[in-house]
């Protein structure tokens, strides 16, 4: 169970009053043209502004003759023109004030701590602040105290409580060495102590890394982005060139136009809409991100995630329920149900994993009884390992009981002089195809029976795939069972495909040849063997309770240390590609009607004929060029929850998604502005300033 | 418009439509070095050229060849043209042959390098020595826009490292693609009463006794290469308007076919080396819609002529100013929007008196330039804005846009846009700049709109490389003729040079392999998107000009003001 204990913190602390505080004020320290020059749209309007407010002091600044009346038009054209760049950087503003409130919630865990700093004989040798920990530097940390920085577990064992950081209330321990030795800064350690490697400079760490990507003026654009910035600094290139071209063209027709007009007829026809708010649109992308408790390293990793072809998932914890459980007990070679119960149980005691834990609980339900302190006195655990891939215990007398994957337990038993029972292939095959894992229970050299481990996958998972499916997305599962099991589960949780006893290189080979064809990859990992494909993926989830190793690999973090959200994950990348993709779509379909607007308006004095394109009936010229760019600017702020949003998503396929894009954007933005205009011209009429 | 008319031009474009689906893939053949059935010819000029045509170029190298020759060309020609009457073959159609001035022979060098064909001067001031070096250039650039095509889809296609071989490809082309469609081609119109000789103007003695003379030469196989290389620089000053170069309605549509076959074909070329027919028919379909609607706006024009006409006089309205009428009126609408859609610039009618709107159409063809087009300049404009379409809607399925398995990203899309913005640059600045200087207001004939029309026409023509005029605007003027050649060179090699560039960047790209999740661009859907971007992108750059220009015009005709 994940709660989402940090965000509703975030939430709580910003109020939204600071919030608009902050934003209104950045949104005028954002005019600065120094910063709007990155927006080469909003950096035109924020010139045309300037040409216009000239223009209101004295209208024939830059020549021709105007009635006095001409002044508040041009005041009007100007204060518009301001509110449109306005619009522009509080979007931008609104944005980034979001994104580091809930940057800043995570960062409170990082108030200042004092670290005791120490040599790498445990000597303390001084105390310093957290702030001013470096990388390598040794720290000691005492039960009830935070832990000053991120890094890695040198010595001794703790319980932490990282729910700072992932909302999980449940303590986990940590320990010097393995998989679970990584520490995070902010977290409070509740037993024992520590002595901890710092592994990240200050101002570097993930966090740190994360808000970065919510601040406007420091973010890195993303390649998408890029590429859409000169696509519509090329738009507003060839619209400056026909506005420009306009003005001999109506001198040569003996009906000059004025620069106001011009200007406001330029406004119009770039993508302002766009131009405006796509700033916005990428600091919310990653704003939606860290809201899911992910930590990206950077904006690339997030689209990246959009264009994954192939999710690599671990079957345990991503496909199935957490772990397996013993389920049943097969005897095989004639032995008893008794002998085999006791040897299983015998082989688990040392063994703290989930599934050892299962198989004795299992036992003493049974009706095992249980071990008496002598029986374990002096024994010795066999701790599970990747080589030998079985466990057990051997006890004082010598005896080993043992329990692990079938041919692993059959090559000891062989190499040991012993009898591999004729029933056991028959037994293993069984269980494997009922999407069970075997586990071959043996006393020294002779194999008594198998444990049926069950896999429960998790429910709703195969819709999940479906989806992802539909989207072109395929899922292979990885797997240490065989490949009975393994073929399955795989069937029962449909998954595209699946390697079956698979070992950690695997998991790089897989990924690749995927990218060899052609194919974008992503998945999670959480040990430090997963570092190498977690590094070599696009996109690469390590999950918070990993090693440091695993997370520096990885271009995203995943504070729950929940596998199963790198496909929500997809749906967050391809969200904001759809979000940028749509608002452009709108923008440029909104010219249509701009045109019709602001033509017939400038040159029907010279040919009245041209009437006959006000298709909207706008009242008086001055009225329908206003109209167009009142609307024009309206606009921004109504999109602006559009872009913190993103534009609605669900799994589809991508025809699909063109169809239902086109439509609401791509025709909804020819209409709704001719619509718009048309209200807003019946508004100035009304209030009588159609004729300034 | 009458039934049959409107069923004619159909019949046009199901023929069309057979002929270059086969012919598509035959290019795709030559292209790739498969078609060898002249081939003593195909390796006589190899070996003449050398070691140069056997080694594949990268994308830099081809460019660097291409553009070389070109310039070669350009040189020899603006030679020629400036000391013709000096050199060998010094007789001429006509009689008043005189070497053409620097800024003239620049004009008309850079129109024939650049497939343009744009003529400042008339035919008849040649002598066949520079008519035959005309046509040899006739023959040759419109072969450069196919192999640069064939770049451009050989980067988008597959991922290598080398883009094929200049010299290879344009023998290849010139072999096994023009010289016998030409060939048919002039076989063809020769029966059809076209005449082709050498001999000189015919002197005839009329029956009131008077002497005439008749000019004439190699008219078959100039007007053939003219049509088919999509030159449409006229033998005679009318061009096929003159009786010699098109003389009955059957030659007509015989000139409209070949004017549109090897740009048609193209598309389905590309469809070939994409191994997807479906994509091909897709581009073709929609690009068809386009160029029928605009070829039914051109007749619905012409029938409704000037309604003033008919209520002063209660004459017929229909427009017949400046037609042929052995054309009809559907064969003149079809060869006007052919003539543009294509950027042949051939003229079988003087678009200068067509009713406004009927004008208007070529010149938003021209505008537009993605109407098929000129040999595979066309094309080229077609994949550039289906890049850009592919870029706006692939953002809107929510993935990095991908066209037939090569993502498009910023390198591609900066490349796209530089091709994109040129087109309208060099219409709209140097149109503004004639409109309000004295060296561009004293050539038009014409004040108010149709001025405006003549001039941005002159400059339309010359960057699309059409060469069709307008007419009504006395070009020969240093102003126009520099700026007119300078709109030229710029409106074909840079924007070549952008999609070569592109083709090498592509060339690298790995291919991603297609999912429910790509955009399939060999869809309908994807076509309507297209269409969508075409006209907001194209057409809409170009709304003010024609707002003022022939939509004005034919606005105040309607309203019935004779101004």
């Amino acid at each position: 169970m994940i709660s989402r204990g940090a965000t509703k913190r975030s939430q709580r602390a910003a109020t939204s009053q600071d919030l608009w505080r902050r934003a209104l004020k950045d949104s005028f320290l954002k005019l600065d043209p120094r910063q709007m020059w990155h927006s080469p749209v909003m950096f035109v309007v924020e010139i045309g502004f300037v040409i216009t407010a000239l223009l209101t002091i004295s209208p024939d600044m830059f020549g021709g003759s105007y009635p006095p009346s001409q002044r508040w038009y041009n005041l009007v054209v100007a204060i518009v023109l301001l509110l449109t760049n306005l619009f522009a950087t509080f979007a931008e503003a609104w944005a980034e004030g979001r994104g580091r409130a809930q940057a800043d919630s995570l960062r409170k865990t990082r108030t200042e701590t004092p670290a005791r700093l120490i040599d790498a004989q445990g000597k303390v040798l001084r105390t310093v602040s957290s702030t001013d920990l470096k990388k390598g530097d040794l720290v000691r940390v005492e039960a009830g105290e935070l832990i000053p920085g991120d890094g890695e577990i040198v010595r001794g064992i703790g319980s932490v409580d990282e729910s700072a950081i992932t909302g999980e209330s449940a303590p986990v321990i940590r320990e010097a060495g393995g998989d679970f030795s990584s520490v995070v800064g902010g977290t409070r350690l509740l037993s024992d102590w520590l002595e901890v490697e710092i592994s990240v400079n200050p101002g570097e760490s993930f966090l740190d890394q994360m808000i970065k990507l919510v601040e406007g003026a420091s973010r890195q654009k993303t390649p998408n982005e890029m590429a859409l910035n000169v696509l519509l600094a090329g738009l507003t290139l060839i619209f400056l060139v026909v506005v420009m071209t306009l003005e001999p063209m109506s001198a040569y027709l003996k009906s000059p136009a004025d620069l106001a007009t011009l200007i406001a007829l330029l406004v119009c026809l770039i993508p302002t809409t766009i131009g405006a708010l796509l700033s916005a649109i990428g600091i919310a992308g990653m704003d939606r991100v860290l809201r899911f408790n992910i930590i990206a390293k950077s904006g690339k990793a997030v689209e990246a995630a959009g264009d994954v072809n192939t999710l690599l998932l671990d079957k345990t914890g991503t496909i199935t329920v957490g772990n397996r459980m013993a389920e049943k007990l097969f005897a095989v070679g004639g032995h008893t149900a008794a002998e085999v119960r006791q040897a299983a149980y015998r082989a688990s005691l040392a063994d703290d994993t989930p599934e050892g834990k299962s198989i004795v609980a299992f036992a003493e339900k049974d009706g095992e009884p249980r071990a008496s302190g002598t029986l374990l006195k002096d024994a010795e655990a066999v701790k599970f390992s990747a080589e030998t891939r079985r466990s057990g215990l051997i006890l004082a007398s010598g005896e080993e009981y043992a329990k692990g994957a079938v041919d692993a337990i059959s090559e000891l038993v062989r190499k040991r002089g012993g009898q591999i029972p004729a029933d056991l292939q028959s037994v293993t095959d069984e269980i494997a195809r009922a999407g069970g894992t075997p586990l071959a229970v043996t006393h020294d050299a002779t194999i008594l029976g198998v444990v049926y481990l069950k896999d429960v996958v998790k429910p709703g998972i195969a819709d999940r795939f479906a989806a992802l499916r539909t989207m072109g997305i395929r899922t292979v599962m990885i797997t240490g069972d065989n490949r009975l099991t393994a073929a399955t589960i795989a069937k029962e949780a449909g998954v595209d495909d699946f390697i079956a006893e698979a070992k950690p290189e695997d998991k790089l080979i897989r990924i690749r040849a995927e990218q060899g064809d052609g194919k974008m990859v992503a998945m999670t990992g959480d040990g430090t063997n997963d570092a190498p494909a977690l590094a070599q993926a696009d996109v690469g989830l390590a999950m918070q309770s990993g090693t440091s190793a695993a997370k520096d690999a990885a271009n995203m973090v995943d504070l729950d240390s929940d596998p199963t959200k790198l496909i929500e994950l997809v749906g967050i990348g391809k969200q904001l590609l759809i979000t940028r993709g749509t608002i452009t779509t709108f923008s440029i379909a909104n010219d249509v009607a701009k045109y019709f607007a602001i033509l017939p308006a400038m040159f029907v004095g010279v040919v009245p004929q041209l009437q006959a394109l006000n298709i909207m009936h706008l009242s008086t010229p001055h009225s329908a060029i206003l109209s167009a760019l009142i609307f024009n600017a309206l606009i921004i702020p109504l999109l602006i929850p559009l872009a913190m949003r993103g534009a609605a998503w669900r799994p589809m396929s991508a025809t699909a998604a063109l169809m239902r894009n086109i439509l609401l954007y791509g025709l909804g933005g020819i209409i709704v502005p001719f619509i718009g205009i048309k209200l807003i011209d019946l508004v100035i009429t009304a209030s009588g300033l159609a004729h300034i | 418009m009458s039934a049959a008319g409107v069923l004619g031009i159909l019949i046009f474009l199901a023929v069309l439509f057979a002929l270059a689906m086969p012919m598509g893939k035959y290019i795709h053949n030559v292209l790739e070095n498969r078609v060898h059935w002249l081939r003593p010819l195909e390796d006589w000029i190899l070996a003449i050229i050398g070691p140069a045509a056997k080694k594949e170029q990268t994308w830099r190298q081809y460019w660097r060849s291409f553009i070389v020759f070109n310039l070669i060309c350009m040189l020899i020609t603006y030679a020629v043209l400036r000391l013709d009457t000096y050199l060998p073959l010094s007789q001429g159609v006509g009689l008043g042959l005189s070497p053409q001035g620097p800024h003239l022979a620049f004009n008309t060098a850079a129109s024939f390098t650049t497939n343009t064909n744009w003529q400042s001067y008339s035919g008849e001031t040649l002598t066949y020595l520079a008519q035959l070096f005309l046509m040899v250039l006739q023959f040759i650039t419109p072969a450069f826009g196919l192999v640069i095509a064939a770049v451009f889809i050989r980067g988008l296609v597959g991922r290598r490292d080398t883009l094929g071989n200049f010299y290879a490809d344009l023998v290849r082309s010139l072999v096994y693609i023009f010289l016998p469609v030409a060939s048919i081609g002039a076989v063809v119109l020769l029966a059809l009463g076209l005449p082709d000789t050498f001999a000189g103007p015919a002197i005839v003695h009329t029956l009131q006794g008077a002497v005439q003379q008749i000019d004439r030469g190699p008219v078959a196989a100039f007007e053939t290469i003219k049509q088919l290389g999509t030159n449409g620089g006229g033998f005679f000053n009318a061009n096929a308007a003159h009786p010699f170069e098109n003389p009955n309605p059957v030659s007509n549509m015989v000139l409209i076919l070949l004017m549109s076959i090897l740009s048609t074909s193209l598309v389905f070329t590309f469809g070939a080396y994409a191994k997807n027919r479906k994509q091909a028919i897709v581009l073709a379909g929609v690009t068809a819609v386009l160029y029928m609607a605009g070829t039914a706006v051109v007749y619905w024009a012409l029938v409704n002529g000037n309604p003033l006409i008919h209520q002063a006089l209660g004459l017929s309205p229909v427009s017949y100013e400046g037609l042929e009428v052995r054309n009809g009126l559907p064969g003149t609408a079809l060869f006007v929007s052919t003539t543009t859609a294509y950027t042949t610039g051939a003229i079988n009618a003087w678009h200068d008196s067509l009713p406004p709107l009927a004008g208007g159409i070529p010149l938003l063809f021209m505008m537009l330039n993605t109407v098929f087009g000129g040999k595979g300049a066309g094309l080229l404009n077609i994949l550039m804005f289906a890049l850009v379409t592919v870029f706006v809607a692939g953002l809107m399925v929510g993935r990095t846009p991908e066209f037939l398995g090569k993502r498009i990203e910023r390198k591609e899309i900066t490349l796209a846009t530089v091709a994109m913005l040129i087109h309208p640059i060099i219409i709209l600045a140097p149109t503004a700049f004639a409109l309000v200087h004295k060296v561009g207001t004293s050539s038009i004939l014409n004040p108010g709109f149709h001025g405006l029309s003549e001039v941005i026409y002159a400059f339309t023509s010359g960057a699309a490389n059409n060469g069709s005029a307008f007419a009504g605007l006395s070009t020969n003027t240093p102003f126009y003729n520099v700026s007119i050649g300078l709109v030229m060179l710029v409106g074909r090699y840079l924007s070549m040079a952008a999609m070569v560039a592109m083709a090498g960047s592509l060339a690298a790209k790995r291919i991603v392999p297609a999912s429910a999740g790509t955009l399939a661009t060999d869809s309908w859907s994807f076509a309507w998107v297209y269409l969508f971007v075409t006209l907001i992108v194209g057409a809409l750059t170009f709304f003010p000009a024609l707002a003022l220009g022939p939509i004005a015009e034919h606005l105040v005709m309607m309203g019935g003001a004779v101004k």
